[in-house]
């Protein structure tokens, strides 16, 4: 720190900085216990908005199309991600890898319309020549849920996979384990982490995505960002302020939750390892 | 060869086939049917005939509200990231230079809102920018202002909303940047007789550009196509080409026109994205 001392300046930035970042999401759990249905002026404390979000029936029925999507996309999203992720760090210079390191890197970038129109394209021209998928609605949105959360997993295991000692897999691989052997008892349990991590992050992204849902779900099925987003256009509702509160509420507790479990298998690992060093001592 | 496959066959056929079909469809001609657009081939009497309409993009240039919607939409996505870093560079060059035992807690700090609700966050501002919003309220009690200040609607709401939904994308990869940003230059620099903004200015800042390469990049580039942030806090005037799309999808039921204001947006884009991909490229070998 000598050269780099820090001025004060920067510390009023930092705290102004996490301000800008927390306060919306402060007053959107304050307002949702307001006894007043505008959502700005307090009115007293009251729980009455959590009751009558419990009672609609739209919300909560979208709202579990959305849990039942985002478990079973992050599922397929990280097993896709964790495959991507190896040909990325483990695969070097094959024909083609340009091509596929693009196509990792794209949907990262890409404006979700472009991507929603071009799926719903993709859906439907299929259907008319091959008669499949038949509709739109679950199957539709499982496929590009899957699909653009598991360049996101891929990111995390790629970089995990980068750091990590290589030496450790090519020993088992000297001692004649077999591929499949060598990525389940060798370099899984060390990426676990990563795994997880890029799991809920999948399953945050599928729980949240407004945009390319809306193209491929159809009728028929309706996520719970579209429910809100077409209840928010009508106009702010107390309600939507309970539903923020819970999904804060939940996501706080899973990031809190993996980052203990990140920590303890860290440190878990590193204790073997230390353990086994001292064994071959 | 599986392990290739499979990641490679999903990708192709639900990520890139999906975009020739695009650029298919934004040669056909709306009809009313199911699907509602022509087929581009025809094949009758031994004859194949292709009908390409490359009417919807003579729309594009035709018609004022496309070429004004994607300039506006680059102006403000140009902006919008321009703030962002304004904003987020100060933020991740103080968690660098924090101590490295809250440096992580920080860095969490950062990226958790990113973790909740996109729609919610955005959703979060009507409520503070409205017209009988918090802040108006707040300086309306304050005397700072007698009337009302209207912010909700306008292009500047669309600024607060982007900046405040992107800065994660910004300050992180700055973040990566700065933290491997080797002290002794600053130190040599202050020892040769630097002013700290001169060495920040000639050292910090040159040293830094990948990290800002690839910060503006991962806002910049999805700002452009943004939808749900000029829908919920942008006027009736605010011109992004995203929302043009999704009302020529939704509202008008055009997909060809739709499918051609992608395609365009698409190469209006190329250029930053591979860009982007080249640096991300050239970070992960070097690393």
């Amino acid at each position: 720190m000598s050269a780099t001392r820090r001025s004060p300046l920067l510390s009023v930035w930092l705290l102004l900085g996490y301000t800008f970042l927390y306060a919306p999401i402060v007053i959107l759990i304050i307002f949702s216990f307001n006894e007043s249905k505008l959502v700005t002026v307090w009115a007293g404390f009251s729980t009455k908005w959590y009751w009558e979000l419990f009672q609609d029936r739209q919300m909560l029925t979208a709202a579990w199309l959305s849990l039942r999507l985002a478990l079973m996309s992050a599922t397929a999203a990280a097993a896709l991600g964790v495959l991507a992720g190896l040909v990325m760090a483990r695969f070097g210079r094959f024909r083609g890898h340009n091509l596929f390191a693009g196509m990792i890197t794209a949907p990262l970038v890409m404006p979700e319309v472009i991507t929603g129109l071009s799926m719903l394209l993709l859906f439907v021209s299929m259907e008319k020549v091959i008669g499949w998928p038949d509709g739109r609605g679950l199957l539709t949105l499982w496929i590009a849920h899957v699909t653009f959360c598991a360049a996101f997993v891929a990111v995390v295991i790629t970089s995990r996979l980068r750091e990590m000692d290589e030496s450790i897999e090519e020993a088992a691989m000297d001692l004649g384990a077999p591929p499949f052997k060598v990525f389940t008892a060798i370099t899984l349990p060390i990426i676990m982490p990563a795994v997880a991590a890029g799991w809920l992050l999948a399953f945050t992204l599928s729980l949240d995505d407004l945009v390319i849902s809306s193209f491929v779900a159809g009728p028929g099925a309706t996520t719970l960002p579209m429910k809100v987003f077409s209840s928010v256009r009508l106009g702010a509702s107390p309600k939507i302020n309970a539903l923020a509160t819970i999904v804060v509420l939940f996501v706080s507790l899973c990031a809190v939750g993996a980052g203990i479990l990140m920590f303890r298998t860290e440190r878990q690992r590193k204790f073997e390892i230390q353990a086994a060093m001292r064994d071959t001592d | 060869m599986t392990v290739i496959g499979i990641p490679f066959i999903w990708l192709l056929l639900f990520l890139v086939f999906p975009f020739a079909i695009v650029f298919k469809i934004s040669f056909a001609e709306m009809a009313i049917a199911r699907p509602p657009f022509t087929e581009l081939f025809a094949y009758a009497e031994e004859k194949l005939s292709v009908m390409l309409n490359v009417g919807n993009y003579l729309f594009l240039f035709k018609d004022k509200l496309y070429l004004s919607a994607y300039l506006s939409s680059l102006k403000m996505a140009a902006g919008a990231t321009f703030l962002a870093l304004l904003v987020g560079y100060p933020l991740a060059y103080g968690i660098a230079r924090a101590h490295p035992g809250i440096r992580n807690l920080l860095l969490l700090g950062i990226v958790l809102p990113y973790w909740t609700s996109f729609l919610l966050r955005i959703y979060a501002w009507i409520g503070i920018l409205k017209t009988n919003g918090l802040i108006n309220n707040l300086l309306l009690k304050l005397g700072i202002i007698d009337t009302p200040l209207h912010m909700l609607h306008t292009d500047f709401a669309v600024y607060v909303g982007i900046v405040y939904a992107y800065l994660p994308f910004m300050v992180l990869p700055l973040y990566t940047n700065l933290v491997k940003l080797d002290e002794s230059y600053l130190e040599a620099a202050a020892d040769l007789g630097a002013k700290p903004w001169k060495t920040f200015l000639f050292v910090t800042l040159p040293l830094s550009k990948g990290g800002i390469i690839a910060g503006s990049m991962l806002v910049f580039i999805p700002a452009v196509g943004e939808f749900v942030i000029p829908a919920l806090l942008g006027g009736p005037d605010t011109l992004m080409i995203g929302k043009v799309l999704w009302e020529e999808f939704f509202n008008n039921r055009d997909w060809p026109v739709a499918s051609a204001v992608a395609i365009a947006m698409l190469l209006l884009l190329i250029i930053p994205m591979m860009w982007f991909h080249k640096h991300q490229t050239q970070e992960m070998v070097e690393s």
